[in-house]
């Protein structure tokens, strides 16, 4: 199983028949920044019928340390994370990048003990982004019930090219028929979040995510979409402040969740 | 525009740069109007030129994994076909040199210009040669150095570095460059017409070719089986060098070499096409020797010094030597975020962008380079693009865990532990103990989402940009178990 090398948006993988159950693997920065995404995820595959385990023990999947160049701390975390998934369902997360990390790096991570990598790559083996889970086994599609509007997707990098989620993104909003999709430019730039480094590097940070809100903006759309908790917050906080030094009171580029914005538009929740 | 670092040290060797001076550098220069929108520009345009070359994804694929194939080949028999390569360029009547370090390898050149009382040596595009910082060392030896390729030539004029490993002058506007050659060129008043200034160009460099003694240039790809230099250039200025002076000096990385001709056929086709997207250069050179007895010219002397600065100690780890796969075509720079923002000055190193900070830690050590690794977001575009596959991203977390791991004995790399911090260590370790235990996990995240109104209104670099991060009233392990 190699890594795909080219971000044309998808990844060849086969997917398994709808399943019964599935866990829900949440992520750290759901779980405590933005948990309306989570429960807005669950409650979308529970009204597809699906029954959503979420493990009580879950933590991080490990990707702030290992991207920070600490693997023996992302090991311990990982390693505590292997008995969560005891029956063979699959495991959705809502947030591209870890679940590339999980899919891409759990393995690695554990490295020499080859009982822990063989439950690592198992777990790996049966781990989906949230998007590719909708489109690729349960065929979301409910009508659209939301007034016509025009929204901008940004997708991740670590979706775009390690989960390939790019073209599943832009499937789900085109099965809404109200909802229309700006490209904007620059569109497979980074937003320049990264994690550590928009602390490391403020500077190079703030410009990247400057040039992003801009080109979003100025795509005329109402809002914008995302399937990456880090990526959204770095945006969304970004436009926050600008519309706070210009004395806006309305969000001048909202942002939502995916998995928010599909339960809205579909009448699963008000808005 | 300045350059970013126009400060006393460009055109001077590369001095030790600390980590506080490197920030300020990058600061500077992502702070620059002129240079974001140039670099945005010229990069935007490297990159539609790329793509256009490549309009079939799988036959894109397939060739980058073909390449691949190749430099690991390469690679993987690396001692053996250095030595196959010096014994037909033996043969072929070549002498061959090796160096071990920058000093080695301008000690060998200098001896060689000595020995024929050269006054000026021609320059055809060399990194290696920015690398030893050639131009110095000849320079304080009384040896004239003259760049002729076009950007080079540029930069060289207003005593800066290249800010691009492909395109060195991409930072200067015509303008700029039309008021260098104003200031700098005898009898030339300004003109920013881009011909005009080709010519002028063209028309000092003419005479140089004419005088030099030497001619000097880099090697894109060395054949061991035939003894055959390979050199892709686009300006006619390489042929130059490599012909018309009485000695040819080669210079290149132990790297570079591949076994066979077939071998260079699909690198060379990859390497136009990534770099400047085109499907070919207009200049493919293919040196095996010096002037023979039947023939009419070509140097009557030819030498090529194989540099190593620091390729044996990414070649001794298996992870580290695909750095050495590079075949220098600045794709990962064109396509790079944080490069586009800062130009390549700003790194304070002989090659920029992506490819730059995973090999400039072998060449020049951790101690001076261990901030590079963490100037990326890792969004994956550099190794996206690499006509060679290289996994920049993963390298560059290797290189992270190198610089900021404590110092230990025999250690990978120069400098590791460079970047250790026992404090943000042992935030890590707390971390992984929390992070670790779910019950401890369960208790900081309480807190942490309990006591949200304590959360800090300035987070250091994030409140820079953004509004503050604060937790959720309710985690979502709150929701989840309310609603059952």
């Amino acid at each position: 199983m190699s890594r795909p090398t080219h971000g044309a948006g998808h990844s060849a993988r086969t997917y398994p028949p709808r399943p019964q159950a599935v866990y829900f693997y949440a992520t750290c920065l759901v779980d405590l920044f933005v948990p309306e995404a989570g429960m807005d995820a669950i409650t979308l595959l529970e009204r597809e019928g699906i029954r959503v385990i979420f493990p009580d023990n879950q933590t991080c999947c490990g990707q702030p340390a290992f991207t920070s160049g600490f693997p023996a701390e992302a090991r311990e975390v990982v390693a505590a994370q292997l008995d969560l998934f005891p029956e063979d369902y699959p495991i959705v997360v809502p947030s591209g990048s870890c679940a590339g990390m999980i899919r891409w790096h759990w393995e690695k991570v554990i490295g020499d003990d080859a009982g822990l990598a063989a439950r690592a790559a198992a777990i790996s083996a049966r781990t989906f982004e949230l998007a590719e889970f909708l489109v690729h086994v349960l065929d979301f599609k409910r009508p659209d019930q939301g007034e016509p509007t025009t929204v901008a997707l940004h997708t991740s990098c670590s979706a775009r090219r390690e989960m390939g989620t790019l073209l599943v993104g832009r499937e789900l909003l085109s099965r809404l028929g109200n909802v229309s999709l700006a490209i904007h430019d620059h569109e497979s730039e980074c937003c320049g979040f990264g994690g550590s480094f928009s602390l490391k590097h403020p500077d190079i940070s703030t410009a990247m995510v400057t040039d992003k809100v801009a080109s979003l903006k100025a795509t005329g759309a109402r809002q914008m979409v995302t399937a990456d908790c880090g990526c959204m917050l770095n945006i969304t906080k970004r436009a926050a402040l600008e519309d706070q030094n210009a004395g806006r009171a309305a969000p001048s580029l909202p942002g939502e969740h995916l998995a928010t914005f599909l339960l809205r538009r579909t009448g699963g929740k008000q808005s | 525009m300045s350059a970013p670092n126009a400060s006393a040290d460009t055109g001077k060797p590369i001095a030790f740069v600390s980590a506080k001076q490197l920030r300020e550098r990058m600061h500077d220069a992502v702070n620059d109007p002129h240079l974001r929108s140039s670099f945005r520009g010229a990069m935007d345009f490297l990159m539609a030129k790329r793509a256009a070359q490549f309009p079939d994804a799988d036959e894109l694929d397939s060739l980058r994994s073909l390449s691949e194939g190749i430099r690991q080949y390469s690679l993987t028999r690396l001692p053996d076909l250095l030595e196959q390569l010096e014994a037909n360029l033996t043969r072929n009547g070549v002498k061959v040199h090796w160096a071990e370090t920058p000093e080695e390898a301008n000690a060998i050149m200098l001896g060689i210009a000595q020995r024929h009382q050269a006054r000026l040596i021609v320059k055809g595009k060399s990194m290696v040669s920015e690398e030893i910082e050639f131009n110095h060392a000849m320079e304080a030896a009384g040896v004239g150095a003259l760049e002729s390729d076009m950007g080079e030539y540029i930069v060289q004029l207003a005593g800066e570095k290249p800010s691009h490993i492909i395109m060195p002058a991409i930072h200067q506007t015509k303008q700029q460059i039309a008021k260098l050659f104003a200031e700098h060129i005898p009898g030339v008043s300004y003109t920013d017409n881009v011909d005009a200034l080709i010519q002028i160009g063209r028309r000092v460099l003419r005479e140089k070719f004419e005088i030099a003694d030497i001619g000097l240039s880099g090697v894109n790809f060395a054949v061991a089986e035939t003894g055959t230099l390979c050199l892709v250039e686009n300006e006619g200025n390489g042929r130059m060098c490599t012909t018309v002076p009485k000695v040819h000096i080669a210079i290149t990385g132990i790297e570079k070499v591949v076994e066979k001709l077939e071998h260079v056929a699909p690198l060379f086709s990859i390497l136009t096409r990534s770099a400047t997207g085109q499907a070919v250069s207009t200049y493919f050179n293919m040196i095996s020797g010096p002037r023979k007895a039947n023939e009419k010219d070509g140097p009557e002397e030819v030498h090529l010094v194989l540099l190593d600065n620091g390729r044996s100690q990414a070649y001794a780890d298996e992870q580290l030597r695909k750095t050495l796969q590079c075949i220098r075509c600045g794709a990962c720079m064109n396509h790079c975020p944080v490069y586009t923002r800062i130009g390549g000055h700003a790194y304070g190193t002989t090659y920029p962008g992506p490819i730059g900070k995973i090999v400039s830690p072998h060449m020049m050590g951790l101690e001076q380079t261990h901030l590079l690794p963490t100037a990326s977001t890792l969004c994956g575009a550099c190794g996206e693009v690499c006509p060679v596959k290289i996994p920049i991203p993963e390298l560059l977390i290797r290189l992270r865990g190198e610089a900021q791991s404590e110092p230990h004995a025999n250690p990978a790399m120069v400098g590791q532990g460079a970047g250790y911090s026992g404090l943000t260590t042992f935030v890590w370790r707390m971390w992984a103990r929390v992070y670790s235990r779910p019950g401890s996990y369960r208790a900081f995240s309480w807190l942490a989402s309990r006591f949200r109104a304590l959360a800090p209104k300035n987070q250091a670099g994030w409140t820079a940009a953004r509004t503050p991060l604060t937790p959720a009233p309710r985690r979502l392990r709150d929701m989840v178990r309310d609603r059952r």
